[in-house]
């Protein structure tokens, strides 16, 4: 056991997926040399060559189709996408062909790969290094879509997302790659000394499909993916009410199990995402909910969103789902 | 290289095609290159700077009347050039009988590689059995280079039980693996980019194989073009790059595509060796492919080739060209007929004549309507029977998920 960030445990990942599997080559911008902008790749060229961790030219078509070229003969490429605002010259090449070539082909060709990419606000990126793009991937038959929140899950998912042989969109809250964020600006903690920050320093994995209950509790599920585990977590404190706090992990295929027989349990719930409200994944859910525990609600669902709006610069904390907002919301199940 | 024609009446440039419906097509008569204009560097030394009046120019090994010339010539034995006939033969008329029975309603939709059946075949047959084909949808004709059965190929087309792909894609997007034929899809041009990665693939595991791929004149606008150039040209992975200038992408005709005036050149600001070739020449497209080829084996990577050719048909079973040029225009065409110009050559050394060629076609055509009668034995699009719905939810992933596992049982099939 060491004591990782999330930057190191996702480090960690990387480096024993290409100490174990010589087909896997990592790309992106700037993720050679100088290790990511957000070092998450430091050292690795170093240590596996350039051939193997390597700077890719500034074009995320490329990257996705060279991905996907890599992945169709042979290769497990992880590329980087340095922001997931900056995925979406890359989502002709993720939606029409890298989601449906298992399909397409009779399953003659699959491309098995990851797109790792840091997403979610808190960092003052404005419009451009803030969103939370998920649902725009969730929409895509032929995608698994993972969202880590802590440096635990952080490695064992990206340990299971690279073996996995379907293509994985995996996204990192970068918010919390230094530390858990519980929403104040002002106080922001290291991961230094937290449970989760406790992580094997060997090859673990954490299974893709399934949600992970952070506490348990009798009067309200709370269902949060990302930074928002963090959020919520200090919400469900701040609001004195006994909630059962369900991290998702995978959003496609999502953990239903888990989230209705928590919801069966409590009959309330609330649902928390960065992303815009209107067909943002928290309606997935919430639909997927009511067809399941219509009989077991007592209220209606809530869910705590960004708002349809763009993600905005110097007023991101209006923007993003605030404890107190969703200490309201929890509130607000609990009526009779 | 005709001068590009443009509309002199709008605010900004608007590129127009050479003739209208109701002009008189004149292409001059032939081309005024000829093969003997352009050396054959060496390939394991050659510069982009080196082709720079390739790129320009024309490659050519067969000249107007039918004689191989130059230090483009092949020197291919009878053989082999009497096998690219029959199989640009046999990929001519299977295309007239798919397009015959898209008509009938057999099959949903039908795209013919009319008048460029010269292309995918000499280039196969110019590579080794271990390169991968990354095809667009008019280069078909690589899979009988590959030794593809036609019924596997129409069953397919038709949509029936055994079609490989189960019926979830529409006509002539074919997968054929055991072929190294990756599988088409219909955004044009995605291919292309994706062929980079294929070969540096190959590259990393120290594989001798290289990667061929081909789009078309319109695509080449695409960003996936550019991406492919510029990754090829700073990983110089073995891949090969062809544009094949048809001069149509459904109406829109080259020059309403780009403002620049060869399609090859391109390539060499991405310092890559760059070619114009005479697509319609089967010799020549095997010459290059095959210096293509021995340029990988040199360890310098990439080529960049744009195949002048012709599109003599309609660019799918749904367009009517009629509406937008004459229609004599491919007859006036100085490429002419890729089949007819193979055939003139190798009735003019002595190893053809039109006997031969007439006994070939009646026995590619009743190979043709045999494997046709024995694909619909399994069914087709018309009549069923079709692959089972279960179909629908199965390789979606590598196994199916809850979701989707409810979702068949929802539709109880």
């Amino acid at each position: 056991m060491a004591d990782m960030n999330m930057i190191k445990s996702l480090n960690s990942a990387l480096s024993i997926s290409l100490k174990e599997d010589p087909n896997v080559v990592i790309f992106g911008e700037d993720v050679g040399f100088f290790g990511g902008v957000f070092r998450v790749t430091e050292g690795l060229q170093k240590e596996y060559g350039a051939h193997r961790v390597f700077d890719s030219p500034l074009a995320e078509g490329g990257i996705a189709a060279i991905a996907m070229g890599m992945g169709l003969n042979g290769l497990r490429p992880v590329a980087e996408i340095q922001f997931a605002d900056y995925i979406f010259p890359a989502y002709d090449q993720i939606v029409n062909e890298i989601a449906k070539v298992r399909h397409r082909s009779g399953g003659e060709f699959t491309a098995p790969l990851t797109f790792r990419t840091p997403a979610g606000g808190g960092i003052k990126g404005g419009h451009h290094h803030s969103q939370s793009p998920e649902a725009q991937f969730t929409h895509t038959p032929g995608l698994k879509v993972v969202y880590c929140s802590n440096p635990y899950n952080a490695k064992g998912l990206l340990l299971s997302a690279i073996e996995c042989n379907d293509p994985v969109i995996f996204f990192e809250p970068k918010r919390c790659y230094r530390g858990p964020f519980y929403g104040d600006p002002h106080n922001v903690p290291t991961w230094s000394g937290h449970p989760d920050a406790e992580v094997p320093e060997g090859h673990y994995t954490v299974p893709l499909e399934q949600a992970r209950v952070v506490q348990e509790g009798n009067a309200c599920t709370v269902i949060a993916y990302g930074t928002m585990v963090h959020v919520a977590e200090q919400a469900i404190k701040d609001s004195g009410i006994d909630c059962e706090l369900i991290d998702l992990q995978t959003l496609v295929p999502w953990d239903r199990d888990t989230v209705v027989n928590s919801i069966k349990k409590t009959g309330r719930c609330v649902i928390v995402h960065e992303a815009p409200k209107t067909s943002g994944f928290g309606a997935e859910m919430s639909a997927s909910i009511q067809e399941r525990c219509f009989y077991h609600l007592e209220a209606p669902i809530q869910r705590v969103t960004g708002w349809d709006t763009p993600f905005p610069h110097t007023t991101e904390w209006d923007y993003m789902p605030s404890p107190q907002r969703i200490a309201d919301a929890i509130k607000k199940t609990q009526v009779e | 290289m005709t001068e590009r024609r443009t509309a002199t009446t709008a605010p900004y440039t608007i590129g127009i095609p050479p003739f209208r419906p109701g002009e008189k097509a004149d292409f001059g008569g032939s081309f005024k290159e000829q093969p003997e204009d352009l050396n054959r560097p060496d390939p394991a030394t050659c510069t982009s700077d080196e082709t720079t009046l390739h790129a320009r120019g024309l490659v050519r090994v067969l000249d107007d009347n039918g004689e191989a010339k130059g230090e483009w010539n092949p020197n291919l034995d009878k053989a082999t050039m009497i096998e690219g006939l029959e199989y640009m033969m046999r990929l001519r008329i299977f295309d007239d009988r798919m397009i015959k029975m898209q008509r009938t309603g057999k099959l949903s939709f039908y795209m013919r590689s009319f008048g460029e059946e010269a292309i995918a075949i000499a280039q196969t047959m110019a590579l080794k059995e271990q390169d991968w084909i990354f095809p667009s949808y008019r280069q078909p004709g690589a899979q009988f280079v590959r030794g593809r059965d036609m019924v596997s190929m129409i069953c397919h087309c038709i949509g029936n039980t055994e079609d490989n792909v189960r019926g979830r894609q529409m006509p002539v997007h074919y997968t054929y693996k055991e072929g190294r034929f990756i599988s088409i899809s219909s955004p044009v041009g995605t291919q292309f980019s994706q062929a980079v990665g294929v070969a540096m693939a190959s590259a990393y595991q120290g594989k001798d194989e290289v990667c061929i791929s081909w789009l078309g004149d319109g695509t080449s606008a695409q960003g996936d073009y550019h991406y492919a150039l510029n990754f090829a040209s700073t990983f110089k992975p073995p891949v090969i790059l062809n544009v094949v200038n048809n001069q149509w992408a459904i109406s829109t005709h080259s020059n309403l595509a780009t403002g620049g005036k060869t399609f090859a050149e391109r390539g060499l600001a991405y310092d890559i060796p760059s070619f114009r070739v005479d697509g319609n020449d089967f010799l020549a497209l095997y010459s290059i492919t095959q210096w293509a080829r021995q340029r990988t084996e040199a360890g310098l990577g990439p080529t960049h080739i744009e195949i002048y050719t012709y599109r003599a048909g309609a660019h799918s079973s749904s367009d009517d060209p009629s509406a937008y040029r004459p229609n004599d225009e491919a007859t006036c065409w100085p490429g002419g007929d890729p089949i007819q110009r193979l055939k003139d050559h190798l009735i003019s050394i002595g190893v053809w004549d039109e006997e031969k060629h007439s006994e070939l076609a009646q026995k590619i055509d009743d190979d043709v309507m045999t494997a046709y009668k024995e694909a619909c034995e399994f069914g087709d699009l018309a009549s069923g029977p079709y692959p089972p719905a279960s179909t629908i939810f199965t390789e979606v992933y590598e196994t199916v998920p809850w979701h989707i596992q409810e979702q068949r049982e929802e539709l109880g099939k």
